[in-house]
């Protein structure tokens, strides 16, 4: 299996004609995914990379029938281009455009959760599952597919933890960045539910980062609901306190949040720690034996 | 994007929250005049910097006279003010807040954030105010109130009484707070809010709740939107070259080592800081260049990372993703001769065509060792900085 996106994934690219998004539509139909039609409004009925182009979601969705959307349109509309994706029904929404103002997914966020919507994002790399279908912007030649699931809330740092595992011949099952900022439309714990659900997912690989509570309230699940083996590594152990490190998501604040409180937590849940970035490898395949 | 106090103010007064009737100064002689304009018999006068702790660094003073007045200005304008808040050159002072004195019964803390596990705004209040509140929530957790504000319902009557009761507010505070609650929160979202702190909110000898600071933080974000909130914006209070890298939509902090960092993506930037330390190195700043590494970015990258005196080696390190390496490695060359870089520069490429873009700096002239694995360039990096 694998979670989220597979062979029966059918993907609708929101601002579907812009440079970014062509960019990224043409490597993700190079590797296998199955983009059935995108949206950009005012240029309805033409043709875009071999599929049509919609002026609404809606119309997208009586047309081809998409299963999930990906989105790049500029931050200031993402709000208003998640919630048309949502109100046509769309059960699975990536939002790939980082700078998404802050209040504008509190009231996202209560409203995806209300509709029963999984939304990765914004400001993340999207999600793979190697060898099926990527909806990303991840480079698709470091993947491999295998049994270790990836979440992370770095872009980059999760292609540092795919290579390492794809270079061991591990592989993974599926990839979720979830993205670095303060209000993420998935969780940590939301992304372990399903990985722990999966059958091909033999361990699962959580890279964190300084700032907020996310991974301390995943360990405290991991404890409690996760029978397959985590490894995890913690970005910005050497931040200095009180810097803001680019991601909204990378602030410490008040000594909370901190690497050190971090893998402190994870180790007392039960959670294999990856001491350095050079280690999330080397720790995953010990740990899978 | 951070506020002065008196801007946080304007916005407090704009929302009809209490403040006391103030002045901005920007030269001592103006003291005298907003001494005279404000009335009364006893003044504050409060140094205007982008940091806390002013008060313990002597940037807080409460005068009797208009002339002391002049002087605490004549002494602080054009100065640094370091408090254990700011880095040890301290914040540039350029404008004095002149206030009316208040006489306090008793001070207060409120303040409001996006809290990231209720994914709310959430009201933080303390009957324990005017101290570290950090102190307050280890110490007397049952001082503190955490109070969610619903986005759908905004601020309730009842959660305005919750407040109330644990502030230890009589019947016509809570009245008067019950006001605040909505003016706060309408200010919060009207302006795209990531902070709101006030310490502290006191009680006057006349009874009534009264502003006696102000720190307001925006969600850097939304600052497109908020045209008023970017005409308020200071740059004297933020690290030049921090700055200018925000100019480039390059995110970068300095940091004290000397080993030069250029990384795309915030988490491997971190994660790359991290290697360096684990090797025995120190890195000199944190710089994201952003998913996109082109030649011009690369080139503003490189500027601001010489720019520090301290900086001995500089330590690329790009997980190319979806970017070709060899043109990430072109424009990495054509950065270095663009700016003459004359200190060693060492490379990691990852991702599409890093084999040929790692030829491309080998093959160069410029003093650049290219090693296609993080721990062997990192390893490289820290020897040459020593």
């Amino acid at each position: 299996m694998s979670i989220l996106v597979g062979k029966n994934t059918r993907l609708l690219v929101q601002g579907f004609t812009g440079s970014q998004a062509t960019l990224h539509s043409e490597q993700s139909i190079e590797y296998g995914t199955n983009i059935v039609g995108g949206v950009t409004p005012g240029k309805g009925g033409q043709t875009h990379l071999d599929v049509p182009v919609f002026n609404s979601v809606h119309e997208a969705v009586e047309s081809v029938q998409p299963n999930a959307s990906i989105i790049f349109v500029p931050a200031q509309f993402c709000k208003d281009s998640i919630l048309e994706a949502a109100d046509a029904g769309i059960k699975l929404i990536i939002c790939i455009t980082e700078g998404v103002p802050t209040l504008d997914m509190l009231i996202v966020k209560k409203r995806i959760d209300e509709l029963g919507i999984t939304l990765i994002g914004p400001n993340c790399p999207g999600i793979i599952t190697p060898g099926e279908a990527k909806l990303g912007i991840m480079p698709g030649s470091i993947h491999l597919q295998g049994s270790v699931g990836i979440i992370s809330r770095s872009g980059t740092l999760t292609y540092e933890a795919v290579k390492q595992t794809t270079d061991l011949g591990l592989g993974q099952s599926t990839c979720v960045g979830i993205g670095g900022d303060p209000i993420p439309g998935t969780s940590f714990i939301d992304v372990l539910k399903m990985m722990e659900a999966d059958d091909q997912t033999k361990a699962i690989v959580m890279v964190g980062e300084i700032g907020g509570t996310a991974e301390e309230e995943a360990a405290d699940y991991i404890r409690e609901n996760v029978s397959k083996p985590v490894i995890s590594y913690i970005a910005g152990q050497t931040a200095p306190a009180g810097k803001r490190m680019g991601h909204a998501g990378a602030i410490i604040a008040g000594g909370k949040g901190t690497a050190a409180d971090k893998i402190k937590k994870l180790k007392e849940c039960g959670v294999h720690i990856a001491e350095n970035l050079l280690q999330i490898g080397v720790k995953t395949k010990e740990v899978l034996g | 994007m951070n506020l002065h106090e008196y801007q946080g103010k304007e916005l407090f007064a704009k929302f009809g929250l209490p403040v006391s009737k103030n002045k901005v100064i920007t030269t001592a002689d103006d003291a005298v005049n907003a001494c005279r304009d404000i009335g009364g018999k006893k003044w504050v006068v409060k140094a205007q910097v982008h940091a806390g702790g002013r008060g313990k660094a002597g940037g807080v003073k409460l005068v009797s006279t208009p002339e002391e007045a002049v002087e605490f200005a004549n002494h602080w304008l054009g100065k640094r003010l370091i408090t254990y808040q700011t880095d040890s050159n301290g914040q540039l002072v350029n404008s004095i807040l002149v206030e009316e004195c208040t006489d306090i019964a008793k001070e207060l803390y409120l303040s409001a954030v996006v809290d990231r596990g209720t994914q709310r705004i959430v009201f933080i209040g303390s009957s324990e105010g005017g101290v570290n509140i950090e102190e307050v929530a280890e110490n007397t957790p049952e001082k503190i109130i955490y109070e969610p504000i619903d986005p759908l319902t905004g601020p309730m009557g009842f959660q305005s009484r919750k407040i109330s009761k644990v502030l230890g507010l009589d019947k016509e505070q809570s009245k008067q707070f019950s006001k605040m609650l909505p003016q706060l929160t309408d200010l919060f979202t009207a302006h795209d809010l990531s902070l709101l702190e006030i310490n502290p909110l006191v009680i006057t000898q006349g009874g009534k709740l009264h502003c006696l600071d102000a720190k307001i933080n925006i969600d850097s974000n939304a600052v497109y939107r908020q045209p008023e909130i970017q005409a308020m914006h200071d740059p004297s209070q933020e690290d030049p070259r921090e700055s200018e890298a925000a100019m480039s939509d390059l995110s970068y902090v300095s940091l004290d080592g000397n080993i030069g960092c250029m990384v795309n993506g915030a988490g491997l930037a971190m994660g790359t800081m991290d290697t360096i330390k684990y090797f025995g190195g120190s890195p000199a700043n944190f710089l994201d260049v952003g998913g996109t590494a082109t030649q011009e970015r690369v080139s503003k990258a490189f500027k601001l990372i010489l720019a520090d005196p301290e900086v001995k080696v500089v330590l690329v390190n790009i997980f190319g993703g979806i970017v070709r390496c060899d043109l990430i490695a072109e424009g990495i060359l054509a950065a270095i001769e663009e700016v003459g870089v004359s200190i060693p520069v060492v490379v990691r490429l990852e991702g599409n065509n890093a084999d040929i873009g790692s030829n491309t700096l080998a093959e160069s002239s410029a003093e650049i060792v290219s090693l296609n694995n993080l721990e062997d360039a990192a390893k490289k990096a820290v020897e040459l900085s020593k």
